[in-house]
C-alpha cells in the first residue's frame, strides 16, 4: 500500500486534529523551559494549513508537502516555524513528483526532513529539541517495510525520544538560558514532533 | 486574566490599528502579512533599516518607525518572532534602491525567521545585511546556550544606526557601525512579578512576593538568579555590576546609560534607580554623557528593570543627537 496526495493531505489534517487538541499541554511544557508560545504557534500554523488545504488537495504528494511548508513558515513564526517549514519543504523536494509514496520515498522524506531541521537548527540528538524525537523516528522507520509499519515505529521511536528529553540540559533555543534549570522537562518542539509522528501512524494513511 | 483587551487572537493586530491612528504622520499599518511602515516609505537612495520581534515589548519596534530610526517594523505575534514574508514585505515597501539592513535581536526564532527572508530578499538581488544584537550579559554565551539575547541595547543600535542610514551611509557602512554598537553595548534585567501572555492567560513563570529573578529576559525567560528582593540599591549594584564588568567598562569610559522598565514599574521607581546607577558609575569614573530613562523594551506588564551601558565615542554621541521623529523618540528637527 501506498500514499497518495489525499491520504498525505489526510494525514497532515490529522496533524492539524492533534496539535489543536493538544495545544494547551505544549504550551504549558514551553512555558516551564521557554516562553508559552509553542502550542500556540503550531496550532496557529496547521489551522491555516487545513484552511489552504480546504481550498483544494494539489495533485502530488509533494505538491501537499510544499503547501504544508509554505503555510507553516508564513503562519507559524518562533523557532518552530522555520524549523517545521524547511521539514516539510526537504520532505517535498525528496519526493519529486512521485504520484504515490511507498516506504523508500516515506523514509526518504523523514531523512530529507531531519536533515532540513538539523541544517537550519544545528542542533544534535542530546540538545533537548525536536531532533531528539525526530531523529530516532528516522533511524526506526528504515527498519520496516510497508508505510504503515514505519510509521508506527518510527512514532513509537520519536515518543520514546521526547520522553528521553526530560532529563537533558537544553543546549539550543530559548530553553538553552535556563542551563541546568531546564533538566526536568519534557521538550515541547520534541514532544510536538512525536504527536504529529502519532497522528501520521494512527491516522489515514495507509 | 484581566487585561484591556477584546480578544487574545487579535490583540496585536487590534493595538497596531490603534498605533496607526495615533501617529499617521509617521507611520503607515499594513495589516497582512503585519508591517509597520514609515509613511514617507521608500525613502530613494537611503538604506531601509528594518527590525521586529515579538509583540509585547512596545514601543519597540513599531513606536521606533520613522525619520532617523526604522523604516520598517515586523510585529510577530506576542512574544514570537515574525515570519520571513512579514520581513520580506518590510523590504518591498521601504527598499530605496540602497538595500535593507536588518536587526535582529539573537533568538533562535527570530535569527531564523530573518535568516530565511534575507535568502528569499537575495534570490531576487535585494542588497540585504543582518546585525544580530546579543547585549544580555545574563546569559553565558557558550557553544551550550542559544548565546546571548538581544534586549535594552537594540533600541540604541535602531537609533544609531537608523541616524547614520538617514545620513546617507551606506549599506555596508551602516553595517559596520552597527557591529560597532553590539560590540560596544551590555544590558541585564530584573523582574518582580511576571508577564501575562494574552492567549497563554496565566503568568509566565512564578515569583513569591518576596522573591526577585535576576537576569531575566524580556520573554519572561528566567535569569541567572532567583534572589530574596532587595532594596533598590541592592537591585541597581546586580544590575549594573555584570554589565560592567563584561565589556568591562573602565574609568574614564565615556557611556550612554539606558535606565528601562519592564513594563510594569513605574517611573518613580524607575528614576530613583537611574539616579543610583548614575552615582555607582561617577564612583567608579566612568562618565555618562548622555541617557535614556523609560520603558522602551517592555516585556508587557512585567514588573521590573533593565540596564543597558554603551561605550560612547564622538560619532556615536553625534548620531545618538541626531533627529529621531517616532511615536517613543523624537528631538532635534
Ligand atoms: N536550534 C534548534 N534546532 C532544533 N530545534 C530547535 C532549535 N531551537 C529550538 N528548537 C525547537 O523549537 C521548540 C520551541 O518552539 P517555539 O516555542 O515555537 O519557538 P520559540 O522558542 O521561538 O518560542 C523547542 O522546544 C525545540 O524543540
Ligand atoms: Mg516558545
Amino acid at each position: 500500500m501506498a500514499c497518495t496526495a489525499e491520504s498525505v493531505a489526510d494525514a497532515v489534517r490529522a496533524a492539524a486534529a492533534v496539535v489543536a487538541s493538544h495545544r494547551d499541554e505544549l504550551v504549558a511544557l514551553d512555558r516551564a523551559i521557554g516562553d508559552g508560545d509553542h502550542g500556540e504557534n503550531l496550532n496557529r500554523g496547521f489551522t491555516a494549513v487545513v484552511a489552504a488545504l480546504d481550498e483544494g488537495t494539489p495533485d502530488t504528494p509533494a505538491a501537499v508537502l510544499k503547501l504544508v511548508a509554505s503555510t507553516l513558515i508564513s503562519k507559524v513564526g518562533g523557532a518552530a516555524g522555520p524549523l517545521y517549514g524547511t521539514a516539510f519543504l526537504r520532505a517535498s523536494a525528496v519526493v519529486k513528483d512521485a504520484a504515490e509514496l511507498g516506504p523508500a520515498e516515506v523514509v526518504a522524506a523523514l531523512e530529507a526532513a531531519l536533515g532540513g531541521v538539523v541544517a537550519r537548527g544545528k542542533a544534535e540528538v542530546g540538545d533537548k529539541t525536536m531532533v531528539d524525537a525526530l531523529s530516532p523516528a528516522v533511524e526506526a522507520a528504515r527498519s520496516a517495510d510497508s508505510v504503515s509499519e514505519l510509521l508506527t515505529a518510527a512514532a513509537e521511536a520519536a515518543r520514546a525520544g521526547a520522553e528521553s528529553t526530560e532529563p537533558l540540559v537544553a543546549r539550543k533555543g530559548r530553553a538553552s538560558y535556563l542551563g541546568e534549570r531546564s533538566a526536568g522537562h519534557v521538550d515541547p518542539g520534541a514532544r510536538s514532533t512525536a504527536l504529529i509522528l502519532g497522528s501520521f501512524a494512527a491516522g489515514p494513511v495507509r | 486574566m484581566k487585561k484591556i483587551i477584546n480578544d487574545p487572537a487579535t490583540v496585536v493586530a487590534d493595538s497596531l490599528r490603534g498605533l496607526e491612528l495615533a501617529h499617521a504622520d509617521l507611520v503607515t499599518v499594513v495589516p497582512d502579512p503585519a508591517v509597520v511602515v514609515r509613511a514617507d516609505a521608500p525613502v530613494q537612495g537611503k538604506v531601509a533599516v528594518i527590525s521586529g520581534g515579538g509583540s509585547g515589548h512596545e514601543p519597540m519596534h513599531g513606536g521606533l518607525v520613522g525619520p532617523g530610526m526604522l523604516d520598517a517594523a515586523c510585529p510577530g505575534p506576542v512574544f514570537t518572532s515574525p515570519t520571513p514574508d512579514q520581513v520580506q514585505a518590510a523590504i518591498e515597501r521601504t527598499n530605496g534602491g540602497a538595500g535593507a539592513l536588518l536587526i535582529v535581536k539573537n533568538y533562535t526564532g527570530d535569527v531564523l525567521n530573518f535568516e530565511t527572508a534575507a535568502e528569499l530578499a537575495q534570490a531576487e538581488d535585494v542588497e540585504v545585511a543582518t546585525v544580530v544584537i546579543d547585549d544580555d550579559v545574563a546569559v553565558q554565551d557558550s557553544l551550550y546556550t542559544a548565546g546571548r539575547r538581544g534586549v535594552g541595547g537594540t533600541v540604541l543600535l535602531e537609533k544609531i544606526v537608523g541616524a547614520a542610514a538617514e545620513r546617507g551611509d551606506d549599506l555596508a557602512a551602516c553595517l559596520a557601525l552597527a557591529q560597532r554598537v553590539v560590540a560596544n553595548v551590555r544590558s541585564m534585567g530584573m523582574a518582580l512579578a511576571a508577564p501575562t501572555v494574552p492567549h497563554v492567560g496565566e503568568p509566565s513563570f512564578d515569583l513569591d512576593a518576596d522573591e526577585m529573578e535576576v537576569g531575566i529576559g524580556i520573554h519572561g525567560e528566567p535569569g541567572r538568579a532567583r534572589l530574596p528582593a532587595e532594596n533598590a540599591d541592592g537591585i541597581v549594584a546586580r544590575l549594573l555590576e555584570p554589565v560592567l564588568a563584561d565589556l568591562p567598562f573602565r574609568e574614564g569610559d565615556r557611556v550612554l546609560l539606558f535606565t528601562n522598565s519592564m513594563g510594569a514599574t513605574p517611573l518613580l521607581e524607575l528614576y530613583l534607580a537611574h539616579g543610583i546607577a548614575e552615582r555607582m558609575l561617577a564612583d567608579r569614573g566612568i562618565v555618562v554623557e548622555r541617557r535614556l530613562v523609560g520603558p522602551y523594551v517592555t516585556s508587557l506588564e512585567m514588573q521590573g528593570m533593565s540596564l543597558t551601558v554603551l561605550k560612547l565615542d564622538d560619532e556615536l554621541t553625534g548620531l545618538w543627537d541626531a533627529p529621531v521623529r517616532t511615536a517613543a523618540l523624537r528631538w532635534g528637527s
